[in-house]
């Protein structure tokens, strides 16, 4: 402990990074969570049609509050901003859009109505061909593919719409004798609604606070495995292990105070980004984290958490014979573990055998733990199977350091 | 007190024996000083002896106790003083030795007294609060002394206790291991400084390639090498002048 407390620099760095990363991701990750955000996309917009297909288009994109539009006069002009990656997106609305529309809509809805015997009309005529018209989106290459889908799939819902609207209007035209007097309804029947989980009758609204702190949290926590590793190599370059290895104590004692002390630090760590995501969050404008009635339960995970780390660290200590084996190693280590845990990616959208490999990896028990906590409002029983992988990871990877020890250093 | 039989060391990979087929009597209360040129296998005997490294073959005891049974009886019995630092920089020296000195069971008043007691003998009492990072080589190794004997150990051993330091403190450190052995403490000690080996040891024993070449009392095996004025000579008259660089 003393080793810890008289690097000042280090145990600063070993807090401080943590709660700065929690915050800036935080902040960064914020207006995805925000129902109405506060940043709008530049968007090009290329309008050949000018006419009531793409007046929708625009006022629908307008109207989301996520983009701001940008009308270019020429295709080639906006294909340039985009791919020299100057602008995300650019929207291409073909030359007669509206009119061909409605002449699709018009020979679809006669051909329906014909058959009912309803049109004037009804002799057979020749119908004209319409070719099928195409919005081009331009996208920058460097663009996340799930911002690509997300926009593709808001478009195409758009246009959806739109299509909807003008069938609507035209068997209005046709049947009704008042166009303004309204037949049919354009509104959608069909509406979506989440139902969340609830606590004393109140819903429980996930926020980006309540998702980014049990992440990163974890993260931080499982990050003391590159000091950790680092102080145990340190010990045998400078003889100290030496020494230690010909005094009556076992190794698995060394061990085990190390253990104490670390995970000391770990719980230590985890309450200053507590205090962070209740205290600071919501005074820098982000939203709070609701601890009320969880304490204990979180505290609980924090500590098998803490407990999973420092066995993968005390292990790459004991292996690792050089600290440039070792840091590399562990950061790297963790930086996969937090990938296959889903602390980046949600697993669910990971490919089946990815799916897979996360189940074995301890960030993906901390985390489902943590989440059980925080969001599912879960009870002891739900995260004891967490809790105890994580604790038999410990018991593991302890039991594997000490043999390779004693088979190292075996007299 | 001390006897090795046939005791061997190969490090894998290794072409020749490290130690090779040794066999070594020490008595109790004697000092017993290793003797022999880099590579010589000094070190790798030390390192045998005080449970740091598995021997390849032979066995030896340590007061008729052996590391595989009596584990941490042996190591309540023995000190070490590497020839490493062994420190945390970090700590001041009163910290590490009270950490050390914990390691053996001793506690509380016991352990700060016998610590202050060291240090005032070593001369380091006004420096006890001092991080070890700020000391000279010459009080390093004092302090390195102190950790391994603050718990009274029967046996103690010493891989070069005097290496790198400055007269005085040279003199300050044999001087206490003089006493410590005066007081019964058997002393199994390694050094290049024939001269300090001369006058300091009981008995010694040259070791070159792994195997004892000649071992005895000082006077003696100066007295039996034709034309030797002192164990320098019997020294290089025993080992060459050959230049031992190894990698």
């Amino acid at each position: 402990m003393l080793l810890l407390i008289r690097d000042l620099g280090g145990i600063a760095i070993l807090f401080i990074m943590p709660l700065l990363l929690l915050i800036v991701i935080t902040l960064v990750q914020d207006s995805t969570f925000k129902t109405i955000s506060d940043i709008k996309i530049p968007v090009l917009l290329v309008d050949n049609d000018k006419g009531e297909v793409s007046k929708n288009i625009v006022e629908n994109l307008s109207e989301s509050n996520s983009f701001e539009i940008l009308q270019k006069s020429s295709e080639e002009e906006a294909k340039e901003a985009v791919f020299s990656g100057n602008y995300q997106l650019a929207i291409v609305i073909p030359e007669n859009l509206s009119a061909s529309l409605q002449k699709k809509v018009d020979q679809n809805v006669e051909g329906i109505l014909s058959k009912f015997g309803l049109e004037e009309d009804t002799l057979a005529v020749v119908k004209e061909v319409i070719p099928q018209k195409e919005v081009r989106l331009y996208f920058d290459p460097a663009t996340q593919l799930s911002f690509k889908s997300s926009v593709k799939n808001g478009i195409d819902k758009m246009i959806s719409k739109i299509e909807t609207q003008s069938i609507y209007k035209a068997f209005q035209t046709e049947l009704g004798e008042d166009d303004s007097e309204p037949i049919f309804e354009t509104e959608s029947f069909i509406a979506f609604k989440e139902i969340l989980p609830t606590k004393n009758n109140e819903e429980i609204i996930p926020n980006s606070a309540q998702h980014n702190v049990p992440a990163w949290t974890l993260f931080a926590i499982f990050f003391i495995i590159v000091p950790l590793s680092i102080n145990l190599l340190k010990e045998k370059n400078q003889g100290t292990f030496v020494r230690l290895r010909t005094t009556p104590v076992s190794y698995a004692t060394v061990l085990g105070g190390k253990t104490i002390v670390y995970l000391a630090v770990c719980l230590v760590q985890f309450t200053l980004m507590l205090l962070v995501g209740i205290f600071l969050f919501p005074a820098i404008g982000l939203p709070g984290v609701d601890v009320s009635g969880k304490l204990p339960m979180l505290y609980l995970v924090a500590l098998f958490s803490g407990l999973a780390a420092i066995g993968l660290g005390l292990l790459i200590g004991t292996v690792a014979k050089t600290q440039e084996q070792a840091a590399p190693f562990g950061a790297t280590s963790v930086v996969i573990l937090a990938a296959l845990g889903g602390v980046w990616v949600p697993v669910f959208v990971m490919p089946k055998f990815m799916q897979f490999v996360s189940k074995i990896s301890p960030m993906n028990w901390g985390l489902e733990a943590f989440y059980d906590v925080f969001l599912r409002n879960v009870g002891f029983v739900k995260i004891l199977p967490e809790i105890s992988l994580l604790l038999l990871f410990f018991l593991t990877t302890i039991v594997i350091a000490i043999i390779y020890n004693r088979r190292k250093n075996a007299v | 007190m001390i006897e090795i039989n046939q005791l061997s060391k190969k490090y894998k990979g290794a072409e020749y024996f490290s130690v090779k087929n040794l066999d070594l009597k020490v008595e109790e209360g004697e000092i017993y000083g290793l003797l022999g040129p880099n590579g010589a296998g000094k070190t790798t005997l030390i390192s045998m002896l005080t449970s740091l490294l598995k021997p390849t073959s032979g066995s030896f005891t340590i007061n008729g106790l052996n590391f595989k049974e009596h584990k941490n009886q042996l190591k309540q019995l023995i000190g070490i003083v590497p020839q490493e630092y062994a420190l945390y920089p970090t700590l001041t020296a009163f910290e590490n030795l009270e950490y050390f000195g914990s390691m053996y069971g001793i506690k509380g008043e016991i352990l700060k007294n016998s610590i202050n007691e060291h240090l005032e003998i070593m001369g380091l009492s006004k420096f006890a609060n001092k991080k070890t990072d700020t000391f000279s080589g010459g009080m390093k190794r004092r302090v390195n002394l102190i950790a391994g004997i603050l718990h009274e150990p029967k046996v103690l051993f010493l891989d070069e206790p005097t290496v790198g330091v400055d007269v005085q403190s040279k003199n300050v450190i044999i001087d206490h291991l003089k006493l410590l052995n005066k007081q019964g403490t058997t002393i199994v000690y390694t050094s290049h400084h024939l001269n300090e080996a001369e006058f300091f040891c009981t008995h010694v024993a040259i070791i070159d390639r792994g195997e004892i070449i000649v071992k005895g009392v000082p006077s003696q095996l100066i007295k039996n090498q034709p034309e030797a004025k002192n164990l320098e000579e019997v020294f290089l008259a025993k080992t060459g002048k050959a230049l031992r660089d190894h990698a």
